[in-house]
Formats: structure tokens, C-alpha cells, sequence
């Protein structure tokens, strides 16, 4: 199934949570929706599952016009941020649910229920909880189990709402890769939205970083990352240094200080300058586009975290490998190994 | 998969077309059909309207029917006073002592851990499933002529059953979970952790208590007087059982209402019962204000 | 933290006097009763009737309640109508009003000639007078209960697990049969227990109506009432022990029904 999406538009009062929104999912993917809250993330995902309206806009499934149709004949399998689970039901039951409701004339019989049910418990590795209550749940196994209920009705579509929010870190590490091998085995095009950005770039084919209700980048997890289009998804994805700089007859500058840095094809004004923390090269003093004093230096692991003070007057962090220890009082020459500007202060 | 779109209908005219969409879908996921809705509200307000505005119409209706002089003249008529007068004395006393005990009372469950405590407030609810009737009852086989201490007062030529004592006392018994009931939940909410400051700060306990509890709670406190004073200038059928309906000195507001009612002067027992009406419409007001309060004590102890 | 030996002495001896010496007397009153004499006073036909008919007719008003009382809060919490916050307001008004007030109100608008028993009785429905009296009343006073104990629940109910159930395919009606009122069923039941329990015990705003004939429209707290007005006492004690363990055992119930209700609710 693929998912089309035209310049949707939604607003809530006078807040435009979408703001001309387009974006083609291709058949069996995988797409993460990264953004802060906010963002308009959970908004388009509960337009394309028919919870929410759009005020403008088109949304398509394989080519037909989806909005036609309510949240009940779209076939879209829904898992809920708090997984709303029906606690009055059992594991079972949770799961029977979809099927049970079809209507007489297409409604399986009972042996074809249960065996359908079981199966889905297998998938979800969790068969042995049929006949508990949802309170009886840990929270990852509520989350397998709400993703078994969606699985039921043999959807089109899967969609989730930041799946792995609710959860402690170990369990949800553990489920992320457990996601990403369930969607490779059962290969239904799928959406998830989350604000984590480890999350969206570990689990997911393709991610879109969306911000203040418009996409900002579409991209495999490696491009967002190495190839920001935007400064906020420069800043938003990976640790990154910011610097306001001035382009001025082809030099950079940061405050009155001329950087030596390439300054072909930018526009001349106010910029800001991004670079990833471990991008940042240490040498000797005088080498390399900036110079600065090391303030503070602290370990972790396999890097030194080291707060330096730019000559320009700017205070940033890096991350250096320890092959050189580094000691506050040092006066350092600083390289960027990658770096990216974009126009605008 | 089942329906069609003709895609020319889609660009021609996309937003008449998802408003028209939007509208019958979201009707149908978490609504009902505008006829099930108008139906639904219907029932409901007629259903309202019969049962509980029309008798309090009536009520008013009936008590000016003979016109505003009757009216006046029913109200001051000196058995009128004198139950208005014995009304507002017993509901003073249980009031008064009701509102001592419900903070004493929600003190010491709200603050402190201990076995018992959900059995505690069980028998502090007591009286709310008790049948008023049998909450005079209990009083009459303690204090009446043939009751456990009927005797030892006569000798002592001491009167309860069919004097003010009796009838306050019932009263207490009756209202009695009130003002503990509104505190309760409120001071558990509140925790102990401003006390405790205080405490450490060098405070007293009472110091602490009127400083530190006492503002936190004031709205609860006002809440729970108001419904415990609603039921005790309201309460029937425990004082009827232990009042002896002498009358000008034993009749309450609702006494008298009911043995106005069985002499037929109608206008004089709907006079009375307006006055008891006023009283439930303020306290219904006052009520909603104060619920008020407490929402947003509620949403400031939040953040 | 200070007080609580205070505190917790006053609050049990307060406790005892006004509450629990009264209601033991109550009971230490009946155990003089053999059980011979508390058989009988309790098999005669008039204590029969009179219980019959006042947990007879608190039930059929509980059940009305539980039906309208749903209606009214679904409305009340799901729909905005012009009036909705006062008639919100308007559901405690048989909490808040005096029962004796009730009473002769009811008994008013119910009677041959008042402004709703004239058409009645125009359609050959009499009301005040009759057991159809007391049921009246007893619906009048149950009504808040099942509304204010539904309604905060509904209120708070998740509005994710109705989207769930429409995303999996179900239709509206489906909706509400299988997902809301089985959730809202712990309250249901509490708000039904509670009405019936009030309308029981409930003497000020039946008697007036009531027509209080022996056998047909007497209800048990005014034979109480009756019997202590005769000097009966121990007649009076065995109808109100009966009354009082029926009383208990649905608190005991409800408090139960609560801690399981409760018990269901998954953390977050």
C-alpha cells in the first residue's frame, strides 16, 4: 500500500499544527516521523488513520481518495501512545476484537477466531498471557499486545504513536529492534512518530523531520544525518556545534575574526555555522579555522568532552579521541572536518 | 478499497469535498447521529424537568398562591418563628460540633499511617446508609422511657427525648460524615510535607495547624460546613422520631411543614417548605462557587 | 508531625458516642429478642408487606434511575446544548432539598388536581396515594446518586480506546455495547446499589405521597415509626436491624466493587 499525502493543512483554533504538509510512502516502508512536540507529527499520523480531519489537503491510498472513507473502513491498524487496551478484556480478547466486530455477512467463524488470535499472540511472543487482564501488563508487553490488536484486522496500513514513549530505556531498546524485524517478517507499510531521534534513525527506512507543522527533510537516517537540509535539523538531529557567523566578500567571519574556512557560492549576511561535536579536529595552536583556550575536560569512555573558548568569544563543547589528552589552560588550533552553513541568523 | 473517488471531483473542489467527508466521519467515530443526539438530550432534559424542577416550581407556586400577604403572614405567625428559631439553634450545635470533629477527624487519617484506617472511614460513613428513621430510632432506645438510660434520667429529671438535646443530637448523628468526608481526600491530597516545614521551622502543632493546615483547607472546611448545615436545617426523619412535635417548642422548619401540610393549610406549610427550598438553591449555589475554588486549589498543588 | 495520639482519641471517642454506642444499643436492643419473637414480628403480614414494599419498589426506582440516570449523564457529558451547566447544577437539587419539602411538593404536582396528576387521572393513572407514589419519590431521590457516581467516570474515560475500537472496524453502537458500558459498568453498579440503598431508608419524601395504607402503601421506616408510636419498640428494633444488615452488606458490596474498579485501572 502507498500513502500519498497533498498539502494538508489543519488548524487547531488559531495553532496550525499542519501547514502544507506532502509526502509519498512507498509499498512495505518502514517511515519514522521525527519531530518535537508540537511539530504536527501525531496530527498527520491521526489525519492518515482518519482520527482527525484536515481542514485542506488530500491523502491517498494507492491512488484513492482516502478521506472518502472513516477510520472504520480504512483498515488502518492504529497503536495508541497509552496503547488503549480495553482492560475489561482479556489479553485474548484484546486482540479478538477487530475480528469479532466485522460485520455477520464477512465475520469468521469461532475456531477461525481463536486460531487467527493465537497466532498473532505467537507473533508477538506473548501466547503464554492470553487470559490475563491489560493491569496485569507490564508496559512492554502492553505495547506487544496493543501491536497484536492492530495486526488483527489485517491492516493496510500500520501507524504508531510514539510506540516506545511510555517505556523505560532497556525495554525499549529491546523492542526497537524487536519493531524492526516484525515489520521485515510481516512487510506492511508502516508510520511511527517519535521525538526520539536515536529512535527514528535506528528503526526506520526512511525519516521525516518535521517542525512547527512542515517537513523540514525526508531522508534515509544516514542523509538527515550527514546532509541536514535545514539548520533545524542540523541542530535538532545529532550533537552539534551552532555559531552565528557574518559573510563578508567571501570570508567567514565569527565576530571580527576572519575564519579560514572556504567561503564559495554563500550568500553574504548573517549565517549560522554547524558542526558535529566529534567533526571538531584538535592540532596544534595556529593550525586549523579556529583557535581557543580549554576550559574544562571531563571523560567519557572512549572521548574527551572538552569546553573550549573560541577566540571570537564563543564558548562550545567538543568530542575528541583521548589518543591526545587534552588539560584545561591548553591553547588548541580547531579544524572542522565537516561543516555546514545556513543562511539567516 | 471499497470506494471509488473520481479524482476530477478531488481537484476541483478538495475542500468542499473534505469538509462534506469530515463532517460524517467524525460524527461517526466517537458521536451519534445528530436525530440519536437530539433524542438522547431530550429524554434527558424532560426527564429532569418532570422530576426534580417541576416539584421545586411547585413548591413556590403553592406558597404564593393566596398571594404575597398570606405568604408574609404564614412566616410570621409565631409557631413559624419559633420553629425557624429551634431550626437554626440544632443546626449551630451539630454544625458546630460536626465541624471540630471533621477536623480533628481528617487529621488524624489524612496525616498519619495506620492499620484500619479504610475500616475508620467506613464507620465514619456510617450514617449515610443509615435510614433517618433509624437514626432517631437508635436515640429513642437509648434516652426514651423504656431505654437503656430512660430511667437514671428521670430520676435525674434530665429531658432529652423530645427537647432540644434529643433533636440535636440526632441531627449530629445524622450529618455527621460531612465536613470529615470533604476534608479527607482533600488533606491526603495536600500531603505533609508543608507541616513538616513548618514543624522543623520551630512551629507549634497548633501554631502549624491554624498557620499552615487551616488556609491550605479553608475552601474544603466552607464546603463541608455548607453541606452539613444543608442537611441539618433540612433533616426529617430522624428529628421526627425523637421530637415529640410539641408544639412552638419542639417543631423544626420541616416538623412544621409536614403538620401544616396535614392541617391543609397549604400555603402556610409551602411557606415554610419555600424557605427550606431557598436554603437548598443557595447552598446549591454556594456549592458550585466552591467546587470552583477547589478545582483550582486542585490545579495549583499540580505544578 | 504532632497530634496524632490527640487527634486519633478524640476522633474514636467522639466516634463512639454519637455513632457507634447508638447503633450498638440498637443492636444489643434486638439480641433481647428470641429469635421465636424476632421470627414472628418480622413473618407477620404487615412488617412482610411493608418490607416488600420498600425494597420492592427502591429496586424498580433504582433500575429506572440506573436507565434515565445513564441517559442523563451522557448527554451531561458528551453533548453542549444551551442549558447543559444548569441542568448539571439541577441534579443535586434532591440531594440538597429538605425531604419533607420534596414531599409535599411531589405529592402536590402528583395529586388529582395538580398540574401533572389532573392529565394523569384524566388517563386513568393515579398517582399520589398509591404504591405508583412512592415509586415516584423514590426515583426523585435516587437520581443523583447513579448520575454523580457515572459521571466523573465517563468524564475520565480515555477517549483513545474509543478511536481503537473504531479503528479496528467497530460501528458506534458496537462501540458503546462492547467498550464503554462494560468500562462504566463498576460504576453503573455502585450508582444503582447507592439509589436503591437511599430509597430504602427514605421516609420524608415517600410518607406524603405514599398514602401510607397497611399492606399496600406503607413502607417499612414509617412502620417503624408507627410501632414506636405505640410504644412497640422491640416490633420497631427487629424492622430496622433488617433494614440496617441490608444496608451494610450493600456498603460492604460497593466498597468492594470500588477497590476491584480501581484494581483494573493499568498503571500508566
Amino acid at each position: 500500500m502507498t500513502i500519498e499525502v497533498r498539502n494538508l493543512v489543519k488548524k487547531f483554533d488559531s495553532f496550525k499544527a499542519l501547514d502544507g504538509v506532502d509526502l509519498k510512502v512507498d509499498n512495505g516502508e518502514l517511515l519514522a516521523l521525527l519531530g518535537p512536540s508540537g511539530s504536527g507529527k501525531t496530527t498527520l499520523l491521526r489525519i492518515i488513520a482518519g482520527l482527525d480531519w484536515p481542514d485542506s489537503g488530500d491523502v491517498a491510498f494507492n491512488g484513492e481518495d482516502a478521506l472518502a472513507q472513516g477510520a472504520r473502513e480504512r483498515h488502518v491498524g492504529f497503536v495508541f501512545q497509552h496503547y488503549a487496551l480495553f482492560r475489561h478484556m482479556t489479553v485474548f480478547e484484546n486482540v479478538a476484537f477487530g475480528l469479532r466486530v466485522q460485520p455477520r455477512a464477512i465475520r469468521k467463524d469461532e475456531s477461525t477466531i481463536r486460531a487467527r488470535v493465537t497466532e498473532l499472540l505467537d507473533l508477538v511472543q506473548l501466547d503464554w498471557l492470553a487470559d490475563r487482564y491489560p493491569s496485569q501488563l507490564s508496559g512492554g508487553q502492553r505495547q506487544r499486545i496493543a501491536l497484536a490488536r492492530a495486526l488483527a484486522i489485517e491492516p493496510r496500513i500500520l501507524l504508531l504513536d510514539e510506540p516506545f514513549g511510555a517505556l523505560d530505556a532497556k525495554v525499549r531498546k529491546e523492542l526497537r529492534r524487536w519493531l524492526r524485524s516484525l515489520h521485515h517478517e510481516i512487510n506492511v507499510t508502516s508510520i511511527f512518530v517519535t521525538h526520539d531521534q536515536e529512535e527514528a534513525l535506528e528503526v526506520a527506512n526512511r525519516v521525516v523531520v518535521m517542525d512547527k507543522g512542515r517537513i523540514e527533510q525526508i531522508g534515509s537516517p544516514d542523509d538527515v544525518y550527514e546532509t541536514p537540509a535545514t539548520a533545524f535539523v542540523h541542530g535538532f538531529i545529532g550533537e552539534s556545534i551552532e555559531l552565528p557567523v557574518k559573510i563578508e566578500g567571501g570570508v567567514i567571519r565569527l565576530g571580527d575574526r576572519p575564519l579560514r574556512l572556504a567561503a564559495d557560492g554563500l550568500a553574504p549576511g548573517a549565517s549560522r555555522l554547524f558542526v558535529r561535536r566529534h567533526d571538531m579536529l584538535v592540532g596544534p595552536p595556529g593550525s586549523g579555522a579556529f583557535e581557543g583556550a580549554v576550559q574544562h575536560v571531563r571523560n567519557f569512555g572512549p572521548v574527551q568532552r572538552a569546553e573550549v573558548a573560541l577566540s571570537g568569544g564563543e564558548t562550545i563543547e567538543i568530542d575528541a579521541p583521548r589518543d591526545r589528552e587534552l588539560r584545561a589552560g591548553d591553547t588548541i588550533g580547531l579544524e572542522p572536518r565537516r561543516y555546514r552553513i545556513f543562511a539567516g541568523a | 478499497m471499497t470506494m471509488q473517488i473520481a479524482d476530477s471531483v478531488s481537484l476541483s473542489a478538495p475542500d468542499a469535498k473534505v469538509r462534506a467527508h469530515a463532517a460524517a466521519a467524525r460524527n461517526s467515530l466517537r458521536t451519534e447521529p445528530r436525530a440519536v443526539r437530539i433524542v438522547i438530550i431530550a429524554l434527558a432534559m424532560t426527564f429532569l424537568s418532570v422530576f426534580v424542577v417541576l416539584p421545586l416550581v411547585v413548591v413556590f407556586a403553592q406558597a404564593f398562591s393566596k398571594g404575597i400577604l398570606a405568604y408574609l403572614a404564614a412566616l410570621t405567625d409565631p409557631e413559624a418563628l419559633s420553629a425557624i428559631k429551634l431550626t437554626l439553634v440544632v443546626a449551630a450545635i451539630s454544625v458546630g460540633l460536626n465541624l471540630v470533629f471533621g477536623l480533628v477527624a481528617a487529621w488524624a487519617i489524612a496525616k498519619f499511617e495506620f492499620r484500619g484506617k479504610t475500616f475508620l472511614i467506613t464507620l465514619i460513613d456510617l450514617p449515610f446508609s443509615v435510614s433517618p428513621v433509624i437514626s432517631g430510632l437508635v436515640f429513642v432506645l437509648l434516652f426514651g422511657a423504656q431505654g437503656y438510660f430512660g430511667s437514671w434520667l428521670r430520676d435525674h429529671d434530665i429531658q432529652i427525648l423530645f427537647a432540644v438535646p434529643g433533636i440535636a443530637l440526632a441531627t449530629t448523628f445524622v450529618t455527621f460524615p460531612f465536613v470529615a468526608r470533604a476534608l479527607i481526600p482533600l488533606m491526603q491530597e495536600q500531603g505533609t510535607q508543608e507541616e513538616e516545614a513548618a514543624i522543623s521551622l520551630g512551629a507549634s502543632g497548633l501554631q502549624t495547624f491554624f498557620r499552615v493546615t487551616l488556609p491550605n483547607i479553608k475552601w474544603g472546611v466552607l464546603y463541608g460546613v455548607l453541606l452539613c448545615n444543608a442537611r441539618a436545617m433540612g433533616e426529617f426523619g430522624a428529628v421526627s422520631v425523637v421530637s415529640g412535635h410539641i408544639r412552638g417548642e419542639t417543631n423544626t422548619m420541616p416538623l412544621l411543614v409536614e403538620i401544616l401540610y396535614n392541617e391543609y393549610q397549604f400555603v402556610a406549610a409551602f411557606a415554610i417548605a419555600s424557605l427550606l427550598a431557598m436554603l437548598a438553591l443557595i447552598t446549591l449555589i454556594a456549592k458550585t462557587v466552591l467546587e470552583h475554588h477547589l478545582d483550582e486549589g486542585h490545579d495549583a498543588s499540580d505544578h | 508531625m504532632p497530634g496524632f495520639g490527640l487527634t486519633m482519641g478524640l476522633t474514636l471517642s467522639w466516634l463512639s458516642i454519637i455513632i457507634l454506642i447508638p447503633l450498638a444499643g440498637l443492636l444489643l436492643k434486638s439480641l433481647e429478642l428470641s429469635p421465636e419473637q424476632f421470627w414472628n414480628i418480622l413473618s407477620s403480614r404487615r412488617t412482610l408487606n411493608a418490607l416488600r414494599v420498600s425494597f420492592g419498589l427502591a429496586f424498580a426506582a433504582a433500575c429506572v434511575n440506573l436507565v434515565m440516570g445513564s441517559i442523563i449523564v451522557w448527554a451531561l457529558v458528551r453533548y453542549r446544548f444551551p442549558g447543559r451547566r444548569l441542568f448539571d447544577a439541577i441534579v443535586d437539587v434532591p440531594f440538597a432539598l429538605p425531604t419533607a419539602v420534596a414531599g409535599v411538593a411531589l405529592t402536590a404536582l402528583f395529586a388529582e388536581k395538580g398540574w401533572l396528576g389532573a392529565p394523569l387521572a384524566a388517563a386513568g393513572i393515579k398517582v399520589a396515594f398509591t404504591p405508583l407514589g412512592i415509586f415516584v419519590a423514590m426515583i426523585f431521590i435516587g437520581i443523583p446518586f447513579v448520575v454523580r457516581t457515572v459521571q466523573p467516570v465517563l468524564q475520565d474515560l480515555d477517549p483513545e480506546i474509543e478511536e481503537a475500537a473504531g479503528s479496528l472496524g467497530a460501528s458506534r453502537w458496537q462501540t458503546i455495547i462492547r467498550v464503554i458500558l462494560p468500562s462504566l459498568g463498576p460504576a453503573l453498579l455502585t450508582g444503582l446499589a447507592l439509589a436503591f440503598a437511599r430509597a430504602v431508608g427514605e421516609y420524608g419524601s415517600v410518607i406524603f405521597i405514599a398514602g401510607n395504607l397497611p399492606n399496600v402503601s406503607e413502607i417499612a421506616p414509617l412502620l417503624i415509626v408507627i410501632r414506636l408510636s405505640e410504644f412497640r419498640y422491640a416490633d420497631a428494633t427487629a424492622i430496622a436491624v433488617v433494614m440496617l444488615v441490608v444496608s451494610f452488606v450493600i456498603i460492604f458490596a460497593v466498597n468492594r466493587l470500588q477497590r476491584w474498579a480501581r484494581s483494573r485501572i493499568p498503571a500508566r
